[in-house]
């Protein structure tokens, strides 16, 4: 990790959202908070990608999380923003944990297809659970903030303090997290695991914490999105919202913790912008600009700033 | 009893469908190591071509018995001009790349493709009930049903029988064998091995494309179609064993029955079955029912 000054541009991003924000349109503030809330899930989706994994069922956690925030409000009335994202990620870490064990056996296409798997097993379940709105979903109760429930002009903001707030948090650990032993392992395990295991530490034990954290960021990020929307449906779980998740990594790149956040920032502005041009190609757009970074940016977009520091 | 025969029944349609669904894509993988998301855009291809052709010729006044024939000439034709331009014009220049990232490569293609469809088909729904109808249906017992779903099992038995004939009994085929095993020495030994992989890419499309358009006449033909396809087809091949050709038939056989079993008696469960024996399999067979166990590469 060459950004080493990634801690201050962050605490600068954040100094500009909670400064700007009050200023912006609703509907930026909509796109930033929904930009962070992917950003998170991204921000996991990275961890694993450095070991060279490609998890392409994460909407299991991103939905647990926000399955978890609603049913939270919807049966036990709790509505306090913190708690509600808080439990989304301890929800999601939990099945991470125990869904582990497994996973941290399984290498390349076999961990993506095995995660694909348990994500439309969960796609499954909730489209047939009635008592949780089948495929429709159910509305999610506007969340107060310690309390306190914000004026209605407000809350658009309030929620993107937070989720800016919580966002800043999880990139500093996990950015503290990469250059301990343990993150360091990761290009190691994508470059060649059997040296890793002559080496003495466990590719298992690694990827399976890699793997607990990156379900916590989508659990954290699936709650967040789920009070913003105001609903949550089954289709997050579907495999087309992995693909999302999956896009926006690959075009972020994994080489700083702010790049998840450009990624999906830009991911929405893609989205606004080619679906409100033309909502029947926007798709292809994407489709265009994921080849288009792969094959000349196979780093990321994040690679373009790198380059330049380089130069 | 008679509900032990719905379900067989209904479960071998079902298994019929996915299998040449399916098919193509453990062809695919096992020649050219793809895990091939644009499948489903080309089950979606063929059902549109064969949906808007179809009803244009019968509007036209051709004969409703012709209608097989179009449906099956429709997938050919559509397949055949799009599969080599992908193959060709993008995929060939990703083979060095790692496994997953071409996985990536070909979702960027459904993404594209997905829209290509909109923007040639429109996005309103087709139709075409003729070939559906014509053939009126038969009871068993007291249960009806309709002709046509026979014509899907023989399309399915086709598929299976042509391609393991293609794979044991001609020239392409015994070539094609030899990549599967190893790329490099067939390779050395003088196989044109990227003529091959055109080919694999093109027959593996074509059959996901013959899917599509016999699927046509039953269902509203909706954008988006192709995309339950895709995980469908992932699973049945995943527990079969990817590139594994009776893996895909008992694949197909063993989905189609869990879940023609959980319609009738737990149809709260149709879709998440199918997911729960996919993870089954990988988690106590990683590489699925039929397969080769491979030696860790250092």
């Amino acid at each position: 990790m060459s950004a080493g000054h990634a801690p201050r541009t962050l605490a600068l991003i954040l100094a500009v959202i909670l400064a700007v924000g009050p200023f912006a349109p609703q509907w930026i503030l909509f796109l930033l908070t929904i930009a962070l809330a992917k950003g998170l899930v991204v921000l996991g989706l990275m961890l694993l990608l450095r070991c060279g994994l490609v998890s392409f069922g994460q909407a299991l956690y991103y939905c647990i999380g926000a399955y978890a925030a609603g049913m939270l409000g919807r049966y036990l009335g709790i509505r306090d923003l913190v708690t509600l994202m808080l439990a989304g990620m301890a929800a999601a870490a939990f099945a991470a944990w125990v869904l582990g064990f497994l996973l941290a056996r399984y290498r390349g296409i076999f961990f993506g297809l095995l995660s694909l798997a348990l994500s439309m097993i969960l796609y499954g379940l909730l489209l047939k659970t009635e008592a949780l709105g089948s495929s429709d979903g159910f509305h999610v109760l506007p969340s107060t903030l310690f309390g306190v429930r914000p004026a209605d002009a407000w809350v658009r903001y309030a929620v993107l303090a937070v989720a800016a707030v919580a966002a800043f948090i999880a990139a500093l650990l996990v950015h503290r997290y990469l250059d301990t032993p343990l993150g360091r392992l990761a290009p190691a395990i994508k470059d060649n695991e059997i040296r890793v295991e002559y080496m003495g530490a466990s590719a298992r034990y690694a990827i399976h914490v890699k793997y607990v954290i990156a379900a916590a960021l989508a659990g954290l990020g699936g709650a967040l999105a789920a009070t913003t929307v105001g609903h949550v449906d089954p289709e997050m779980a579907y495999w087309t919202t992995s693909g999302e998740f999956i896009f926006i990594t690959i075009l972020a790149g994994t080489g700083s913790v702010i790049a998840p956040f450009l990624g999906a920032l830009i991911f929405g502005i893609i989205h606004t912008v080619a679906f409100g041009l033309s909502p029947n190609t926007w798709q292809m757009v994407l489709g265009a600009s994921l080849l288009a970074v792969i094959v000349f940016l196979p780093n990321g977009l994040w690679s373009v700033f790198r380059r330049r520091k380089a130069a | 009893m008679e509900q032990v025969l719905a379900v067989l029944i209904d479960g071998i349609i079902y298994s019929a469908w996915l299998f040449v669904a399916a098919i193509g894509l453990t062809l695919i993988y096992g020649v050219m190591k793809i895990v091939n998301v644009t499948h489903g855009s080309f089950y979606a291809l063929g059902a549109y071509a064969a949906a808007s052709i179809t009803g244009a010729l019968l509007a036209k006044g051709m004969p409703p018995a012709l209608s097989y024939a179009v449906l099956l000439g429709s997938a050919l034709l559509v397949t055949l001009i799009v599969a080599p331009l992908i193959e060709r014009g993008i995929l060939r220049f990703m083979y060095v790349k790692d496994e997953v990232v071409i996985l990536l490569i070909t979702y960027a293609l459904f993404l594209i493709l997905e829209d290509a469809i909109k923007l040639v088909w429109g996005v309103s729904p087709y139709f075409i009930a003729e070939p559906y109808g014509l053939l009126g249906s038969f009871d068993l017992l007291d249960l009806t049903y309709p002709y046509y779903n026979l014509i899907l099992v023989g399309v399915a038995v086709l598929c299976g029988v042509g391609l393991t004939w293609m794979l044991n009994y001609t020239r392409t085929g015994k070539l094609l064998v030899a990549v599967i095993h190893d790329t490099e020495v067939s390779r050395a030994m003088g196989i044109n091995v990227e003529r091959m992989y055109l080919f694999t890419f093109t027959f593996g499309s074509l059959l996901a494309a013959i899917g599509g358009a016999f699927t046509a006449p039953t269902v509203s033909v909706v954008p988006g179609l192709g995309v339950e396809v895709i995980v469908l087809s992932f699973a049945v091949v995943v527990i079969g064993g990817l590139g594994s050709l009776p893996g895909a038939a008992l694949g197909a056989v063993i989905v189609g029955l869990v879940r023609s079993a959980s319609i009738h008696y737990l149809p709260q469960a149709e879709l998440f079955v199918i997911y729960l024996v996919m993870a089954m399999v990988l988690a106590f067979r990683p590489r699925g029912l039929f397969s080769i166990a491979e030696a860790r590469k250092i």
